[in-house]
């Protein structure tokens, strides 16, 4: 059951195959047996998770059918889940359970999917190894030696490892694409705006996007319709329509152009990569895509433009966690200073204080128009790079990272090194477009991912391009040994 | 050394909304601690805010009824401080690109003189919370009921010499925002507050002094108060050759002083950028004209009909339209009796003074707007004499019924029937024979003084009834004779 794609357990829960309940219990039965070596949930919700089981089984029984009814899932721990500790990985909020549920987690719920529980991630969202974890690092299934990517880290290793079909995530610098890269997943982050951020922590706000990773395109197309649309309660929500995502799958590439930024393609990238997506790109050219050169002349700067707006918002983001309301308070406080001053000190980590530090530099007198100002040029460059280039094609194709997953630990004391294996994945997070990494191949036993990049809202074009893709390639369907 | 004043106000006016800016939590005063917070106002994580259209609304009725600019788009942004009362850790307010840009209001100074001040700008923010540091010893209770509440906070450009104008401003202010129905102006309770900014300079002297701001004064007596001292400690300071610092002052009613908050080095660096969570406001043009038909007659509009249709001074003019409600008193009173000076007379005087005794507002008065113009054409008409309308105008005030009424009761109807009067000063005379030889031989100047000992007597006679006028002439014949 567990090596089932979430579409392939609907089809078989509709078809009566197995029942929610048996499906659910095996997978509570994998999590408790094989997650102790991979540290991917935070919280396991297994009493409530046997309830909705047997509530769609109950459901499934009376005939009534929804492709999500019955579907188990789990969620990145930053969305809030009423009842339910929703920790950000963090020690600020190990004890906070949240009285609200998120938009996405809402919606899927509605659809009739099953909390399994909440899953690791980096600390708050910051970090691209799931290491600044205050609950400890997930391990990638297929080398547990080496990191699996983050933030999105328990949201990857949960599938990868099939305890869970199909998980939340978040992207605001990659945090769904790298992990999905370096766990061999399909993982989507559509358009910013395209899922309501309402009861997701926020970040970076302007580049938070929630999004999901799974095995397959299909997957992903079936999770974005159920979640994807307006929401009155977040105003940076779009009110564009949604499209058939599913209905899209099939479109055949005849006609697709496609776009190689010579930019993903220069010395930083592993070259072992580069043959992957060349072969990635043969295979779509028998596919009917055609391919040309382009150019992001921007893309060099956007690591640097990431790193100081995404820390300006998170230093004001964050300024919420200060003891006062809810969360981790310091013993014995003397006064209010220090109240503040040790609540956050003790309960955020290295990496959060790091981008705090950074943020609140950026912002300040003196240096607002040095940093955050001319970061948000960049920004702008970059979002005009896109626009120029996406008039000639359809579809941007390049690896989603330079380099393989690396072992744990060695880059913790290396941020900057960390920060630059962004480069290929925060440039969408920067104009807001979508993106999706999908698996395309193996180095040494460790996946490789191809990203794909469109313009504004065309998330079906992405998933019909990687659906198309797995259509004739069996990447996504492997799984690491022992699971 | 002659020295001369710069003031500068920032006022807060609170929107009347009946939900905050941000959420959809009620806004009503003095409800139990923290029941009107929400997980907006709490700040819990996830939370994002959705901007209170009735408050762009209000926004701009200001801004239209100060003649001020408003751009097509306007941004919220981050003032970051960590205080318990502020949720978020920072206040969502504007900062580079206010919905109100630059603007003025006319207001008339006691002298009769109007003073144009130019308004910089309004903008639209969220209240804090409050503290409450008593009944929790050794702790601070927070109540975060007000978070979120709508302000507008309005900057005059420092364009005002001396504590009276920058009362006469933010009472016009104070006026002006209530004639839009935007602010309840109740400053008792935190509805309308202001900021004060003050420096001195020589007089002559073109750059401004080293100013310091008095924060949060909530009534127009310790605006006047506060800067008048404020003002005379600066002057003080730099004559004993000390220098003003800029910092933040607290005014102390009780101890009528000022003292130091907070100075300019202390102070936060707010790090203001634009909040992430809300997009530009835009406001379409159209929106702004349909407005400005919606916008009710202004006081300054008020105030110059009332100059121009009733002959009145700009000042009894600009008390008049003070308010809304006092405006439309007038005009109720004035249309009954046709007489505009003794309209205004009565709603100045005796209206007045009782509503001040008494403390009431002139939505609350004991005497309707159709009692005193009745009574004021009893006045006209000659049925009662001034000092007998008196009288009556307390009956009213008690509760007694309308004029007509109360002089029918009573008998105080005018005695206008000459030969009557006659025999009533006849007697008065005989009673004072020796009084009327000593007025017959006096000179000029003695006659007049005694004149009014007779009218005295007359009138007690009449029990004030004879009608003064008459009595007057038909005396002066008698004495004359």
């Amino acid at each position: 059951m567990h090596q089932l794609t979430l579409a392939n357990i609907s089809k078989a829960l509709a078809a009566k195959q197995f029942s929610v309940r048996e499906l659910t219990s095996h997978l509570l039965t994998r999590i408790e047996q094989l997650d102790p070596q991979l540290n991917s949930f935070i919280t396991l919700s297994k009493d409530s998770a046997l309830q909705q089981a047997e509530a769609a089984d109950e459901l499934r029984s009376t005939g009534i059918s929804a492709p999500l009814l019955g579907v188990p899932l789990a969620h990145k721990d930053l969305f809030c889940t009423e009842g339910v500790r929703t920790s950000c990985a963090s020690k600020m909020l190990d004890n906070f359970v949240a009285p609200y549920t998120a938009a996405v987690v809402d919606n899927l719920n509605k659809a009739g999917c099953i909390s399994l529980g909440k899953l690791n991630m980096d600390e708050f969202a910051m970090g691209s190894s799931g290491e600044t974890s205050f609950y400890g690092a997930s391990k990638n299934p297929w080398d547990t030696s080496r990191v699996p990517g983050g933030s999105s880290s328990g949201s990857a290793v949960a599938v990868a490892a099939r305890l869970v079909p199909a998980s939340t995530g978040s992207d605001s610098g990659g945090s769904i694409r790298q992990p999905a890269a370096f766990t061999g997943l399909t993982g989507i982050k559509p358009t910013y705006g395209r899922i309501s951020r309402w009861g997701m922590t926020a970040y970076a706000s302007s580049f938070d996007q929630a999004g999901f990773l799974a095995h397959t395109a299909e997957d992903c197309a079936m999770l974005l319709q159920a979640t994807a649309g307006f929401d009155e309660r977040d105003s940076t929500s779009a009110q564009q329509p949604v499209d058939n995502y599913v209905e899209a799958l099939s479109q055949p590439l005849k006609g697709l152009r496609v776009g190689l930024p010579q930019e993903y393609f220069d010395s930083r990238l592993d070259s072992r990569i580069g043959d992957v997506v060349h072969t990635a790109i043969d295979q779509l050219k028998q596919l009917g895509a055609t391919f040309v050169d382009i150019s992001l002349p921007s893309l060099p700067h956007a690591v640097p433009a990431y790193y100081v707006i995404a820390s300006a918002e998170a230093s004001t983001n964050l300024a919420r966690f200060d003891g006062v309301r809810y969360g981790y308070r310091c013993e014995d406080p003397k006064d209010l200073e220090d109240l503040y001053l040790r609540s956050r000190n003790e309960a955020f980590g290295e990496e959060v204080k790091r981008r705090i530090m950074i943020g609140t530099y950026a912002l300040s007198t003196g240096y607002y128009d040095a940093y955050y100002l001319k970061a948000q040029k960049i920004r702008r460059l970059i979002k005009n790079d896109f626009d120029s280039a996406f008039k000639n094609v359809d579809l941007i194709l390049g690896p989603t990272t330079p380099n393989l997953p690396w072992q744990l630990g060695s880059k913790v004391n290396d941020p900057v090194a960390a920060y630059l294996e962004d480069i290929y994945t925060v440039p969408a997070n920067l104009a807001g477009i979508p993106g999706l990494s999908m698996p395309a191949g193996m180095i040494d036993g460790l996946p490789v991912g191809v990203q794909l990049l469109a313009p504004y809202f065309q998330e079906a074009r992405l998933l019909q391009v990687a659906h198309q893709f797995q259509q004739h390639t069996d990447w996504h369907a492997r799984t690491p040994a022992g699971f | 050394m002659q020295w001369e004043t710069v003031i500068g106000l920032e006022i807060h006016a609170q929107l009347a909304t009946n939900t905050k800016i941000f959420s959809g939590s009620s806004t009503t005063f003095g409800a139990e601690p923290n029941t009107q917070a929400s997980l907006i106002d709490l700040a819990m994580p996830g939370t994002l805010p959705v901007l209170n259209e009735e408050a762009v609304r209000m926004a701009c009725m200001f801004g239209l009824a100060v003649d001020a600019h408003i751009a097509e788009h306007n941004i919220f942004a981050r003032k970051n401080y960590f205080y318990p009362d502020l949720p978020k850790g920072y206040q969502t307010s504007q900062m580079d690109d206010p919905i109100v840009g630059l603007g003025h209001l006319d207001i008339a100074l006691e002298d009769g003189s109007i003073k144009r001040v130019g308004i910089t700008r309004a903008h639209l923010e969220e209240d804090a919370g409050k503290s409450l540091h008593e009944d929790f010893s050794g702790m601070t209770g927070i109540d975060l009921n007000r978070a979120g509440t709508p302000l507008l906070e309005i900057v005059s450009e420092p364009e005002l010499s001396n504590a009276k104008e920058a009362v006469a401003y933010a009472k016009a202010i104070h006026t002006l925002v209530r004639y839009l129905n935007i602010c309840d102006g109740n400053m008792a309770e935190g509805s309308f507050r202001c900021d004060c900014n003050v420096s001195v300079r020589p007089k002559g002297q073109t750059t401004l002094g080293t100013r310091t701001e008095i924060k949060n004064v909530n009534s127009f007596r310790f605006i006047e108060r506060s800067i008048n001292h404020e003002i005379q400690r600066q002057i003080e300071l730099i004559e004993d050759g000390g220098k003003v610092t800029q910092e933040t002052r607290l005014y102390d009613p009780n101890k009528d002083e000022t003292r130091s908050m907070r100075s300019k080095e202390e102070a936060n660096d707010y790090r203001y950028f634009p909040c992430p969570d809300l997009l530009p406001v835009h406001i379409p043009r159209d929106m702004l004209e349909n407005l400005r038909t919606q916008l009710p007659e202004l006081p300054t509009q008020k105030r110059e009909r009332f100059e121009a249709a009733f002959g009145l001074s700009t000042y009894d003019a600009s008390v008049l339209s003070a308010s809304r409600e006092m405006a439309d008193y007038f005009e109720v009173v004035e249309k009954i009796c046709q007489d505009a000076k003794l309209a205004t007379n009565w709603v100045m005087g005796e209206l007045s003074s009782l509503l001040n005794k008494e403390n009431l507002d002139i939505s609350q008065s004991p005497v309707s707007a159709e009692h005193l113009g009745g009574m004021l054409l009893r006045i006209k008409d000659n049925t009662i004499s001034g000092k007998i309308a008196k009288m009556v105008f307390e009956a009213m005030a008690a509760g007694e019924g309308d004029a007509d009424q109360i002089i029918e009761q009573r008998g105080l109807k005018q005695v206008t029937d000459s030969g009557a009067i006659e025999a009533m000063l006849d007697e008065v005379l005989a009673a004072n024979a020796e009084q009327v030889e000593q007025y017959r031989v006096s000179d000029e100047n003695k006659r007049g003084k005694m004149f009014g000992f007779f009218v005295g007597q007359a009138m007690r006679a009449s029990k004030g009834k004879a009608n003064p006028q008459q009595v007057n002439e038909l005396l002066k014949q008698k004495l004359d004779q």
